[in-house]
This record gives C-alpha cells, structure tokens and sequence, in this order.
C-alpha cells in the first residue's frame, strides 16, 4: 500500500467529488455506476476509467463490498499491551505468529503495543489472547466495542 | 439517494440483526463474499460478472448481495481511500474518558464528524485506562489533528473527565478480511 501523499495535482476536482461519493456507497443495481455518472453528470465509461486510475496511483485502496465480519459470525476485538522497551521486538514477533492478529500497531503510550485480533468465534478472542499471555508472560489488556458510532470510513478529500 | 439507504438497512439498524444474520449465510453466500472480497470489476454490470465467475445469473448475485446488504453482513459498496495518498500522513487514537450516562448522545454526535473514523464506546481497563469513548482522528499533520482533537473536546465539554491521544509509531501488521470460501 502506498504510503506517500500524492503529488499535488494527482487529483481533480471531479476525482475529489468521486471519492467522497463513493464513500457513501453504490447501490445494488445491476448498472451501479451509471447511479454515480448522474449525480457527478459523468458518463458511465468516464467513471470507469478515473475509478481504475484512482486504484492505479493509489488514491484508493479497493473498491467493492465492505463486509462486517461480526455480522458473519466472526469477532473483532481491540487489544493492548504494556511491553517493557528491551523486549519490544521479541513481543511482536510472537504476537504477529498469531493469524488471528489483523493490524498491529505501535503507539506512543505506556500501552504501547495496539492490536486487532479477528477470530471466527467471539470465544476464540479469550482463548488467543489467553495464549498471548502465557506466551509473553504479559498482559493483554481487551478492549470490544460495546457500541460503534458508524460513519463509515468518510475522510473529506 | 446512497449506498445505505438503497440496501434498506442503515448501519445502526443492521447492528441489531447480527444474531440472525449468521443463519441466513448459506454455501453460496460465502463463495459470493469470498469472490468479491479483493472487490468488484470495474465495468459497467460488475455483478453479471461476478454472478459468471460463480455459475450464477445477475439477477440471482444482485438479490444474494442485497439481502446480505439488509443482514448487515455487507454495510456498503464503495471505495476505501488511502489516507496517506490523500495526505492524511498524521492519525491519531483520541479517546476519552466520558461521563456514562452521556456517552451514547456525545459518541454519535462524535461519530458524526467527517475527520472522525472508527469511533466506538469501549470498556473501561481501570485503573491504567479510564477511557472509554474511542475516535480516530486523520489530518494532513499532527497539528491538524490536535485541533480537530480540541473541536471533539468542545462538543464533549464538561463531561469528559480526561482525554488522551495515541500516535501511531509503525505499523507492524496489516492484513485484510480473510475469509474461506467453505462454511
């Protein structure tokens, strides 16, 4: 995944207007795009296009369904722990052999190592969690979202 | 008109059918979810496409698509932006520690804001971590953010007792939604 901001430029005025319709959502219609060339008064090709260029450089990172795990079945749960500075690396590796570990992020915090586990099962997280701690000989702290105040993933472009 | 609304289930709403939705999933449904997981062609009937790739009518792929849109298995179609081509290089972890009875009202009115993304109540981990309202914060830089962090503190005024902010220093794992094709 591209990590750099674009050059200056890269976008138009109608790629920026594209991108945050899109956040909002296609519907499912058998032409989805021509929905989208009306509201940008595009033509269907022309969407096409600057949609598979945006993938291209990188504006964008997919296109297509958003799927909420949770609502298959699955379960998400935020974690954290405290890791003393001198074993850092040694904790990541062992809490990245988990494949149920999604993202992993280092913080600037006491708690300074943030992860994602998403399992199949919401039993699943106490037991890989669990397996963390006996591994580590550490804490995992767990944080479930108890409510979500959903947006989307909506950023003004 | 939007992505939401055409699927007849809002995201609040389609939270509530979790417990029911796993049921309704069948083999075909996983093989549909698997295929369009790394997402849609680009062309002007994507899910006549899909449906080919699957052995399966448009008709047939729209309707199974639609009903996991109301089951809130699919919360939308749409595109995922890269904040960091978009130059939201800086993203912070705001959380707060937010008054309980107050903090469904705040949170969605939070969650509302356009910097804000995933935003969510979450226990509390006493006494290391009295937070307990999360919203990730994206901006151009770190200044950008604080001052978006300083209108979330506006809105939660006096009760929020405490609040910090968690840059992130590297990612070290990131991967996406896997999903097996067999139930």
């Amino acid at each position: 995944m591209r990590r750099a901001a674009l050059p200056p430029g890269a976008l138009d005025a109608t790629d920026r207007a594209m991108l945050n319709a899109l956040q909002d959502g296609l519907p499912i219609v058998a032409r989805p795009f021509d929905w989208l060339a009306q509201k940008l008064g595009l033509d269907t090709q022309g969407i096409l296009a600057r949609l598979a260029r945006l993938r291209e450089i990188g504006a964008i990172t997919r296109f297509g369904p958003f799927f909420d795990a949770a609502a298959m079945g699955g379960a998400f749960c935020l974690c954290a722990m405290e890791v003393p500075a001198p074993r850092f690396e040694e904790v990541v590796t062992l809490v990245n052999a988990h494949p149920e570990v999604a993202h992993n992020y280092e913080r600037d915090h006491r708690l300074n190592l943030w992860f994602v586990l998403a399992t199949e099962t919401p039993e699943r997280v106490a037991h890989v969690a669990g397996t963390i701690e006996a591994e580590t000989g550490l804490s995992v702290l767990r944080f479930p979202k108890e409510e979500e105040f959903f947006v989307g993933f909506r950023v003004e472009v | 008109m939007n992505g939401t609304a055409a699927n007849g289930a809002k995201p609040s709403e389609a939270s509530d059918r979790h417990a029911g939705a796993q049921g309704r999933i069948d083999a075909v449904d996983r093989r549909l979810i698997a295929a369009t997981g790394p997402g849609l062609p680009l062309v002007e009937a994507p899910f006549a496409e899909v449906g080919g790739w699957l052995g399966l009518s448009e008709a047939e792929t729209i309707a199974r698509m639609a009903r996991l849109a109301r089951a809130g298995v699919i919360r939308r179609i749409g595109a995922a932006p890269n904040h960091y081509a978009l130059g939201m290089t800086a993203n912070g972890m705001s959380v707060w520690d937010v008054e309980d009875a107050q903090v469904h009202g705040l949170g969605t009115q939070v969650g509302a804001l356009p910097f804000v993304t995933h935003c969510y109540r979450r226990p509390r981990a006493l006494p290391l971590w009295p937070y307990n309202l999360f919203a990730m914060i994206h901006g151009a830089s770190r200044d950008e953010v604080e001052e978006k962090r300083a209108r979330i503190a506006a809105i939660l005024g006096p009760a929020c007792r405490g609040s910090d902010i968690l840059y992130s220093r590297r990612i070290l794992k990131k991967t996406g939604l896997r999903l097996t094709a067999e139930g």
